[in-house]
C-alpha cells in the first residue's frame, strides 16, 4: 500500500484541533507553549464548551494566546490573571474560566493573587507553565529557577545565600483548603502529553462543577532561554527539573 | 494477524524544525530536511522511511505547532 493510498480523509486518526487556528505561532521552535495551547484547544473542542470558555492570558510569551486558540480571551495585567478570572467567574458562573500563566507571572508578581484566589476556592482552573526562567524578557532568574542554574541575571548560577531557594508554589497552593485538584505534569514525551491532557480535562470539569480551584503545573522547557536545542532542553529538564519539581498528582479531593 | 500501516503529512510552512517529532518516533520514520528550508528558513520534517510508519501519532502528540496529521489503515 502506497503512502498516497493511506493519506485519505477516512483514514485520518489525528489532526490539529479546529480551535487551534492557522496563525503562525510566534513561539521559538520546540516551545512547550505550543503543545499546551493545542491540548487546551483539543479539550475545549471535545467537551463542547467553546462558546462557554473564557481564558485569561498572562504577561509573558503566552500574552498572544488569543491569536492562536479561537475562544474568548482577556489579557490581564502582569500577575493579576487569577483576580480577573475571579471577577469573570463570579459574574458568569455558567462559564468555564481558566488562567494561563508562566512562572514569572504566577510565582513572582502574582503570588498574592494566586494564593488568595486559591484560598477563596474560586471555581477557576489555573494552568501554570513552569520553565524556571523569564523566557520573554531574555532569560532572567525567576523564583522557580533551580539552585546553580545559569540565567542572564545569575551568570555564575543561582546562589541560595544570595537569591534564596527555588519556590515550589504548586506544593504551597496544595496546602490551601480552597483547592480541589493540584497536579504537576510535563509535555516532553507522548505519554506525558496524554497525562497532561487528562489532567487539564479533569481541572476543567472541576471548574464547571464548582468544586474549587484546580491548578495544573506543567514543567516546561525554554530552550532559547536555557541556550539549548529543543531535544537537549527536554533532556536537561528530565535530569534537573524533575528532581526539584517531581511529576504527579499532589492533591485530589474530587475522587 | 492484521497489519497496521500509517502515514503522516507535515505542514511544511508551519513546521519550525524543532526535531521533537524525530526523537519521539518509535520506528525512526521522520527526519529533518538536510538542505531544503521553508519560507521562514526552517529545516522542516519529512518522512524519510515511510514504510516503517505505524500511525501511532507520537509525532503529532509532541509537535508544538500542530503541523502533523496522522493517517492509519489496518490491512487484514
Amino acid at each position: 500500500m502506497t503512502v498516497e493510498e493511506i493519506i485519505k480523509p477516512e483514514n485520518r486518526v489525528y489532526a490539529k484541533p479546529r480551535l487551534l487556528n492557522d496563525n503562525h505561532m510566534h513561539y521559538c521552535p520546540g516551545c512547550s507553549h505550543g503543545v499546551v495551547h493545542r491540548l487546551i484547544a483539543e479539550i475545549v473542542e471535545e467537551m463542547g464548551i467553546e462558546d462557554k470558555t473564557i481564558g485569561i492570558a498572562p504577561v509573558g510569551c503566552a500574552v498572544f494566546a488569543y491569536n492562536y486558540v479561537d475562544i474568548d480571551w482577556i489579557e490581564a495585567a502582569h500577575g493579576r490573571a487569577p483576580a480577573v478570572a475571579t471577577a469573570v467567574k463570579r459574574l458568569n458562573p455558567s462559564r468555564m474560566v481558566f488562567t494561563y500563566q508562566g512562572d514569572g507571572d504566577l510565582a513572582a508578581i502574582g503570588t498574592c493573587e494566586t494564593i488568595h484566589a486559591a484560598n477563596r476556592g474560586e471555581n477557576i482552573t489555573i494552568i501554570f507553565i513552569n520553565n524556571a526562567i523569564y523566557g520573554m524578557t531574555g532569560g532572567q532568574m525567576a523564583p522557580t529557577t533551580l539552585e546553580g542554574m545559569k540565567t542572564s541575571t545569575t551568570p555564575y548560577g543561582r546562589r541560595i545565600d544570595l537569591n534564596g531557594y527555588p519556590l515550589n508554589i504548586t506544593k504551597l497552593v496544595a496546602e490551601l483548603d480552597g483547592t480541589c485538584y493540584v497536579t504537576r505534569q510535563a509535555v516532553h514525551t507522548p505519554a506525558a502529553v496524554r497525562k497532561t491532557k487528562a489532567a487539564i480535562k479533569q481541572a476543567f470539569k472541576n471548574s464547571m462543577e464548582g468544586r474549587g480551584t484546580s491548578l495544573v503545573e506543567i514543567v516546561s522547557t525554554c530552550n532559547s532561554g536555557w541556550k539549548m536545542s529543543p531535544v537537549a532542553a527536554n533532556k536537561w529538564m528530565e535530569e534537573n527539573m524533575f528532581a526539584k519539581y517531581p511529576l504527579g498528582e499532589i492533591k485530589n479531593t474530587v475522587k | 494477524m492484521a497489519k497496521v500501516k500509517g502515514a503522516v503529512t507535515v505542514n511544511q510552512e508551519r513546521c519550525k524544525g524543532c526535531d521533537l517529532c524525530v526523537v519521539a518516533c518509535p520506528t525512526d520514520v521522520l527526519m529533518l530536511q538536510p538542505k531544503e528550508v521553508n519560507n521562514r528558513g526552517y529545516h522542516f520534517a519529512f518522512m524519510k522511511n515511510p514504510d516503517a510508519c505505524i500511525g501511532c501519532a507520537s509525532c503529532a502528540t509532541v509537535c508544538p505547532d500542530g503541523c502533523i496529521e496522522v493517517y492509519r489503515v489496518t490491512i487484514k
